[in-house]
């Protein structure tokens, strides 16, 4: 259990620096809707299922939606 | 071993705090700002829930009349956090649309640049 | 030179929080609060869900403020979205269609999320879930939708006319359990019925159906609003 976790961690830490450094502003927001991911599994892990549904649906699909649709708006590439 | 079973969850939400703030601080594009404040937001939620964990314990859900109540995790970290999500994904919505606004007043999302320009 | 100073004031707030959590034990602590709440939950509000007996139950009143939160950060998202709309003309973006197989997809799973959120947020005080949730899963439907179906569009007025009358209908069940059932607003005036059944609770599943469309239509507009904005 504890390996699992862990590992679950580190992936969610990695996707959060790669969401730090990614120059692309939409692999940005796709990593940062892994970090979502990653939290509702550890949200499932701390029995709490209520909120990893809630952070599935709207961590995962509306925010990274969102983003999207503002970087159509506006530029993607970071200078 | 024991280290990581105490700590494992603080790391990984205070990691996300602490990478959302190097975000927030050091880039100058807009959306990146908003991508570190929407890591922090989860980062902050993890911390919560973190914090009423209960060794070996179960959902407060009495999905059946057997379940032993002296085993259940704290319920009112996780009712704080479900209604912070939610407002989350609103107020991240709101910001988005004010940095739409603000590119079309400056056509660029980069703040040094955008401080710089005269309204 | 600005990342130098922000990474010294990292390390300075990180050390500050290792030194604070090291007196906080991981995995044995509970407050009163939340084993009152574990106790005399199904007892006082008839919810086997304790999370919801919490949100919809004991902090109701809370509860109304944060979707009074949501509500306001949609309208102002809305007026500052239509702020800069008015000055420039409408060119409008002729969308490429979506393929067959895509359109046909999303019409036919666009009833069967519809029917998960609902499953979601009337089962909220049996199950894991409830009207936040649910009304989210309703907001990815529509979402699908416009992503998927490029011209289907929500009414405008049908999304304004639930989202009201949902807020009414928390208002009013909060202020018909003022005045028929105890002293304090939102308190519970219908039978609380036998536990783990769908007739139970008193007013937490009328609550949580209407904070589930009313979350539901808020999120759908605020898509609607920026989709829009986008073409």
């Amino acid at each position: 259990m504890i390996v699992i976790v862990t590992l679950v961690v580190a992936l969610m830490l990695s996707a959060a620096v790669s969401a730090l450094f990614f120059k692309d502003l939409l692999s940005a927001v796709i990593a940062s809707c892994l970090v979502s991911l990653f939290a509702s599994i550890l949200f499932l892990f701390l029995q709490a299922p209520d909120v990893a549904m809630a952070e599935a649906s709207i961590g995962a699909a509306l925010i990274t939606a969102v983003f999207m649709i503002a970087l159509r708006r506006t530029k993607r590439y970071e200078e | 071993m024991s280290f990581l079973q105490n700590n494992i969850y603080y790391i990984g939400a205070f990691g996300l705090i602490m990478i959302g703030l190097l975000t927030v601080l050091v880039k100058h594009n807009l959306i990146k700002v908003i991508i570190g404040l929407s890591i922090m937001d989860t980062g902050i939620n993890l911390f919560l829930i973190a914090i009423g964990y209960l060794r070996n314990g179960t959902a407060p859900i009495f999905s059946s009349p057997e379940v032993e109540s002296i085993l259940m995790v704290d319920p009112v970290p996780q009712a704080l956090v479900l209604t912070a999500i939610v407002i989350g994904v609103a107020v991240l919505a709101l910001a988005l649309s004010l940095a739409i606004r603000l590119y079309k007043h400056f056509g660029t999302l980069d703040l040094h640049k955008i401080k710089e320009l005269k309204w | 030179m600005k990342s130098v100073f922000s990474l010294i004031l990292l390390v300075v707030l990180g050390a500050g929080v290792v030194f604070t959590l090291s007196s906080i034990p991981f995995g044995s602590t509970s407050s009163d609060v939340g084993e009152y709440y574990i106790d005399s939950g199904r007892a006082d509000t008839g919810a086997t869900n304790i999370v919801t007996s919490v949100v919809v139950g004991y902090r109701a009143f809370d509860t109304l403020g944060e979707v009074t939160v949501l509500f306001v950060a949609a309208i102002g998202l809305g007026a500052i979205l239509a702020a800069g709309r008015e000055n420039e003309e409408k060119k409008k973006a002729e969308w490429e269609p979506a393929s067959l197989v895509l359109y046909t997809g999303c019409r036919f799973l666009f009833p069967l999320i519809l029917l998960f959120g609902a499953y979601v947020f009337i089962h909220g005080h049996l199950t894991p879930g409830g009207g936040f949730q649910g009304g989210a899963v309703i907001a990815s439907a529509f979402l699908m939708v416009y992503l998927g179906c490029r011209k289907k569009r929500i009414s405008r007025t049908w999304a304004r006319n639930t989202e009201s009358i949902s807020g009414l209908v928390f208002v009013v069940t909060g202020l018909t359990g003022l005045a028929v059932g105890g002293h304090y607003f939102l308190s519970n005036f219908l039978p609380e019925g036998t536990l783990n059944t769908l007739f139970s609770a008193g007013i937490i599943p009328i609550i949580y159906i209407a904070i589930g469309l009313k979350v539901g239509s808020e999120l759908t507009g605020v898509i609607d609003d920026l989709i829009e904005e986008s073409e």
